[in-house]
């Protein structure tokens, strides 16, 4: 089975957990040791230096064939629309992927490149191939269903967890949630006893992925992130991740995060590069911005059903187009933005 | 009249008590949950897995992450905020929408077939998984054939009573939770208690015992008395069709 690029440790783990029936199956993509991503931790620089880049740099420089990625928001709200088409256009192999709850993130890069080469090759599943009440990804599950993404299942709050587990510094956390069912036999996890109690509990892995991608409303230079809205699991990813990609609808001054504190979600030492792109979540809604494209979304999924409109679409959308502003343009520029901006704020 | 999805609706809503505390997946278990706000309960605590706490929901979430999912609401939070308040035993309802299910409650949203090459490779768990092993009573709305009513899931993705009695106990989920009722196109489902299986609560208009069996590939067991269910009242559809989904978006399926 693959295991992924882990270290020795991990896959010395790996063996240890199909022999016992307390142990899920699944692979272990990652390395959960804290003091392997302490040594890496230490070297993270803290100081405030001008991370601004474009978007094509920061995926050049940070996402690399063979990475663990992972996606912030929450499948067509908050997310990192131009970093993940970005990665498409880099033709960027061999990726492993958190799949917490990944609607239109997970459909991008089910996409694959335009050679017609496969981006993702082991793939953690807790929400995969749907996007919700829209219906599900023709594309995104011949992919899944083809037997050559290595997967392993999770529950949305243990994956969740597994972030926060790598961002708290510890090897695991213990949840109550997964037990005795097949979503436990297929993951990476383990069952414990409460040392206290004596109650079996779940153990699931820290997950430290190389590289986050996270959209924000608000980033200063440096990446200190403001997030309005629900923060869902990206106050652990931001933290837990080992390179931090932030896209912002608005760059701001530092002057401006210091004068409201709390409202820092993501502090700069935990960002390596920061990109502005307004409308960056496009054609995910993105909190008191502007809601969703849904007739985009409507054709992006109507396009998969068939091969020869959806390579023209991906031509016309993804492939075909140089930069993020062009996509825009074609999806229907500043009108359309407009009314999706509209849209969101009750008009 | 009415179809049978704002039937099914319509019936949902009325589970769920004013006061009480929810946690609702994406679709009809949204729409019965803003019904209920709606009309007899408007102090429904709504969470959704994403964050988003106690909203005064507008129009029909499309994501239970989107920004309606936090209008007007006591709170934007994350997913372990709300998905920890319900494993600390705060939340009455897990409210899940379609998938296949077996006569002990257990939903499969996973794969159809073999897990390593699946025929049909589904969304996963999501948070139903999580909600469904934390809060108190798990209610399930889904259309009613033998397709869904199966003998055995493929995947048992989401726990209802497991194998039976005990099960969920024995396999370390918090004590006393589990299936509550299945709202379905034919019926009202509930679970008899000794034995944790599926049983016929309530009977949707016109609809008879033999019709629900020959839907369940499980066997069903007697059933003796039953009900009739309360069928929707004007206003209830007045407020469906008008204020909760007026575009149709899920009673138009």
């Amino acid at each position: 089975m693959y295991r992924g690029d882990v270290s020795v440790l991990a896959q010395r783990d790996c063996k240890m957990m199909t022999n016992s029936e307390n142990t899920g199956r699944g692979p272990l993509f990652t390395d959960p040791d804290p003091d392997v991503a302490r040594a890496f931790f230490r070297h993270k620089k803290g100081a405030l230096t001008n991370k601004l880049m474009s978007v094509s740099d920061a995926i050049a420089q940070f996402v690399h064939d063979g990475d663990y990625v992972a996606s912030g928001g929450f499948g067509g709200n908050r997310i990192a629309t131009a970093l993940l088409h970005e990665i498409v256009r880099q033709e960027r192999a061999d990726l492993g992927f958190a799949g917490h709850t990944t609607t239109h993130d997970f459909q991008i890069l089910a996409a694959g490149t335009r050679s017609g080469k496969r981006i993702l090759s082991r793939v953690d599943a807790a929400y995969i191939v749907g996007l919700e009440a829209r219906g599900l990804s023709a594309r995104a599950r011949r992919l899944m269903e083809s037997g050559e993404v290595a997967v392993c299942e999770w529950s949305n709050y243990a994956l969740a967890c597994r972030f926060r587990a790598a961002a708290t510094g510890v090897p695991f956390m213990p949840i109550r949630s997964m037990l005795g069912t097949d979503t436990f036999k297929e993951s990476a996890a383990k069952t414990i006893a409460c040392p206290f109690t004596g109650k079996p509990l779940i153990a699931v892995p820290a997950l430290y992925p190389d590289v986050a991608l996270i959209h924000v409303h608000e980033s200063d230079a440096h990446g200190n992130c403001r997030i309005r809205g629900i923060t869902v699991a990206d106050w652990d990813l931001s933290r837990a991740s080992k390179h931090v990609i932030v896209s912002a609808e608005r760059v701001v001054s530092t002057d401006e995060i210091r004068r409201e504190p709390n409202a820092t979600v993501i502090p700069a030492f935990c960002v390596n590069a920061v990109c502005h792109v307004p409308w960056g979540s496009y054609p995910g809604n993105m909190a008191g911005e502007y809601f969703s494209d849904e007739a985009h979304l409507k054709a992006w999924l109507a396009a998969e059903r068939d091969t020869d409109t959806y390579r023209a679409f991906l031509d016309k959308y993804l492939y075909g187009v140089d930069c993020f502003e062009t996509y825009l343009q074609i999806c229907g520029g500043e009108a359309r933005l407009t009314e999706l901006q509209r849209l969101e704020n009750g008009g | 009249m009415y179809n049978a999805m704002e039937l099914m609706i319509c019936v949902a809503s009325r589970l769920l008590e004013d006061g009480a505390t929810v946690g609702v997946g994406t679709g009809a278990p949204c729409a019965a949950a803003m019904l209920a706000q709606k009309t007899h309960a408007p102090e429904l605590l709504v969470a959704f897995e994403a964050g988003g706490l106690a909203p005064v929901l507008p129009a029909m979430p499309i994501s239970v992450g989107d920004s309606r999912t936090t209008h007007r609401a006591l709170m934007a939070t994350s997913m372990c905020d709300i998905m920890e308040a319900c494993q600390r035993g705060v939340m009455d309802y897990a409210f899940l929408g379609g998938a296949q299910i077996d006569a002990y409650g257990n939903l499969n949203s996973t794969v159809i077939g073999d897990y390593q090459k699946p025929s049909v490779r589904f969304p996963g768990s999501g948070g139903g998984n999580d909600f469904a092993s934390f809060c108190w009573r798990t209610l399930v709305i889904t259309q009613h054939d033998r397709r869904r009513f199966v003998e055995k899931v493929d995947f048992l993705t989401t726990p209802g009573y497991l194998t039976g009695p005990g099960a969920r106990e024995a396999a370390g989920l918090p004590k006393g939770g589990g299936p509550y009722r299945v709202i379905t196109d034919l019926a009202v489902m509930s679970f008899e208690e000794k034995i944790c299986r599926m049983q016929v609560e309530s009977l949707h208009p016109g609809v008879t015992v033999e019709q629900v069996r020959e839907n369940t590939e499980f066997e069903l067991g007697q059933v003796a008395h039953v009900a009739e269910t309360v069928p929707p009242e004007k206003e209830e559809l007045r407020v469906l069709r008008e204020e909760v989904d007026p575009n149709g978006f899920i009673i138009g399926r």
